[in-house]
């Protein structure tokens, strides 16, 4: 446990002083930005029968496509390239403990930055507030749920791009991977419920599949304020899937 | 450091190492003892497998059979605890650019177990034994030149207090006031810790190592002290002498003497004295009596008469080149090897 936690403090601390980090959160935090004020124009110029910040969430999954390579890019390919991960594993360090705590840390940037993205929605209630006093304005169950779903969603969207990180030493490959890969898991199940439906048949069983693998299907539940525990079965699974294929990845190539 | 360890057992101890990358050998029944506080030069040419050798006692590399054990404990086994025992320099030794040399180091003692107390005044000293004190202490290590981030790298490998330590190539890039700093901390080691050393400036190894270690082609070839190594490899012994007389008068004195003695004409030395060197086989005991068999040959003129010790570099070429010359007569040489190539 000691070894996770210095471990964990260093790479937090190199996360605070890499340009990534801070290119990143300033990209998404212009681009969330920007969609929530087109989430409020489009609720003062349409009738919707959803409230601003739940269209805004459906924005986060895409938004996270572009950022999240931005933020685990570095996590490997770097220190492979440098070298510096063969010296670090001379010392007595496990590679999953290393794994686990660029992991915690990218995660903990992650909550970080998706908190201050918050802050949007709560500005404009802020403000509004008492000039339209509508309710929806801010709707606390969609804020929460909503965050919970790119918290729980993050874990694995991060496990995989520090995976793609781990496989190769140039950071624009791992980013370049990071993102395809997340463009799949994102579409997937999208791309799954465009088959037809069928009754009795393996159309209907993939139409099952496609439902619990469809990443707005979770998040539209996380939106209504429900916490459905297989989407974080889903995702966690997911995650601790990618992060032990990243360990037994960096034991190889160190 | 008493973790786990086997009182009794050497520092590092290899059995049988082998690693193969598909159809290539790259080492194979490499066997090598480090005692406790021994200082070791681990020698061989460009891609003899000394890297790999160190990289798979340090277990930054699975060996694909045999055994690396460190104070003991299996390091393929059980790699924490082996690496506890551990400071390890890789070559090229990559550092990370944007830490200061005092936050990296404290980084790596607590990583390395340093009780978190005991971080500080254990980083200091090492950066007093390694000469960063002054300049380097709260500089970026990006920004470090070569000499300097290679005494960061010394410092990392004793920052744990280990028992044992293997430094692949430390000197490499430094001028000659850093490798005297170097050469003089690795001495203190001596008693201390087991050294590992590997280096292309063999002075430099003869004068810090007890013992060497030659690889070649991925096998051991040589094993011993200098001296021991020097029986070995070069048993005949070889005088230099600068004499006013001409070879055939040399011959003529000594020949009679001493049929298996050999002279080389080196030159004119100038002022009418020439250079040479008399080899003269390990059994001969002309050697004690040489000067009074030319002296009246030469007329007193007589400049300079000295032994010449083999270099570990002269050990070092003939142990490489039995070694080729054994696998060529094996009829195994690789068609790109110096043997055929008869350059030798």
């Amino acid at each position: 446990m000691r070894t996770l936690r210095i471990l964990f403090l260093h790479e937090l601390k190199s996360l605070a002083i890499a340009a990534p980090t801070y290119i990143a959160s300033a990209l998404f935090l212009a681009l969330m930005g920007f969609l929530y004020w087109q989430a409020l124009r489009e609720a003062t110029e349409l009738p919707l029968d959803y409230t601003p910040v739940q269209g805004w969430f459906k924005w986060f999954p895409p938004a996270l496509i572009v950022v999240v390579p931005l933020l685990t890019m570095r996590s490997f390919a770097e220190e492979r390239r440098m070298g510096t991960l063969g010296a670090l594993f001379s010392t007595p360090v496990h590679p999953v403990q290393v794994v686990y705590a660029k992991f915690a840390a990218i995660y903990v940037m992650y909550l970080v930055m998706c908190a201050l993205a918050l802050l949007f929605p709560c500005m404009a209630w802020w403000y509004l507030n008492d000039l339209y006093g509508d309710p929806r304005l801010l709707s606390l169950p969609s804020l929460l749920g909503g965050y919970s779903f790119v918290a729980v969603s993050g874990a694995l969207y991060l496990a995989v791009g520090m995976l793609a990180s781990s496989l190769t030493r140039s950071m624009l490959v791992a980013a370049m991977l990071t993102f395809c890969a997340l463009f799949l898991v994102i579409l997937f199940g999208w791309l799954l419920q465009q088959i037809p439906p069928g009754v009795d048949s393996w159309e209907a069983r993939v139409q099952q599949y496609a439902d619990y693998l469809h990443t707005y299907q979770h998040l539209g539940l996380f939106l209504r304020g429900i916490v459905d525990t297989r989407t974080i079965f889903l995702f966690g699974t997911g995650a601790m899937l990618a992060l032990g294929l990243t360990s037994l990845t960096i034991q190889s190539k160190a | 450091m008493t973790h786990d360890s086997t009182d009794n057992a050497p520092a590092i101890e290899v059995e049988n190492l082998c690693k193969r990358y598909g159809s290539m050998t790259a080492i194979e029944g490499v066997n090598l003892r480090v005692g406790r506080g021994e200082v070791v030069g681990f020698l061989g040419p460009n891609g003899a497998g000394k890297s790999t050798t160190m990289r798979i006692i340090a277990g930054l590399m699975a060996a694909t059979s045999g055994i690396a054990r460190i104070n003991g404990i299996p390091v393929a086994w059980r790699p924490e605890a082996a690496k506890r025992h551990l400071g390890y320099m890789p070559e090229n030794n990559p550092l990370p650019e944007d830490l200061r040399v005092t936050e990296y180091l404290r980084w790596r003692a607590k990583l390395k177990g340093v009780p978190w107390r005991k971080v500080t005044a254990r980083v200091d000293a090492v950066m007093e034994a390694c000469d960063l004190v002054r300049k380097t202490r709260r500089r970026l290590i990006g920004t470090l030149s070569k000499g300097f981030r290679q005494r960061v790298g010394i410092a990392d490998a004793i920052l744990g207090d280990p028992d044992v330590v293997i430094l692949d190539e430390p000197t490499i890039g430094l001028d000659p006031h850093q490798i005297l700093g170097i050469r003089r901390l690795i001495r203190e080691l001596r008693g201390k810790m087991a050294v590992l050393i590997s280096s292309h400036i063999l002075p430099e190894i003869e004068q810090v190592c007890d013992r060497v270690i030659i690889i070649n082609q991925g096998r051991i070839v040589a094993s011993g002290t200098a001296d021991s190594l020097r029986r070995e490899f070069i048993p005949d012994s070889s005088i230099s002498l600068e004499a006013g007389i001409g070879i055939e008068a040399l011959n003529n004195a000594l020949l009679p003497w001493e049929p298996r003695v050999r002279v080389a004409d080196k030159g004119d030395a100038g002022e009418g004295y020439r250079h040479y060197v008399i080899t003269l086989p390990e059994d001969s005991h002309l050697a004690s009596g040489l000067l009074q068999r030319i002296w009246p040959v030469c007329a007193g003129r007589v400049r300079e008469l000295h032994s010449l010790r083999p270099s570990l570099e002269d050990i070092f070429i003939a142990a490489t080149r039995r070694s080729w010359e054994i696998v060529a007569a094996d009829g195994t040489t690789p068609p790109n090897h110096p043997v055929n190539q008869g350059n030798r």
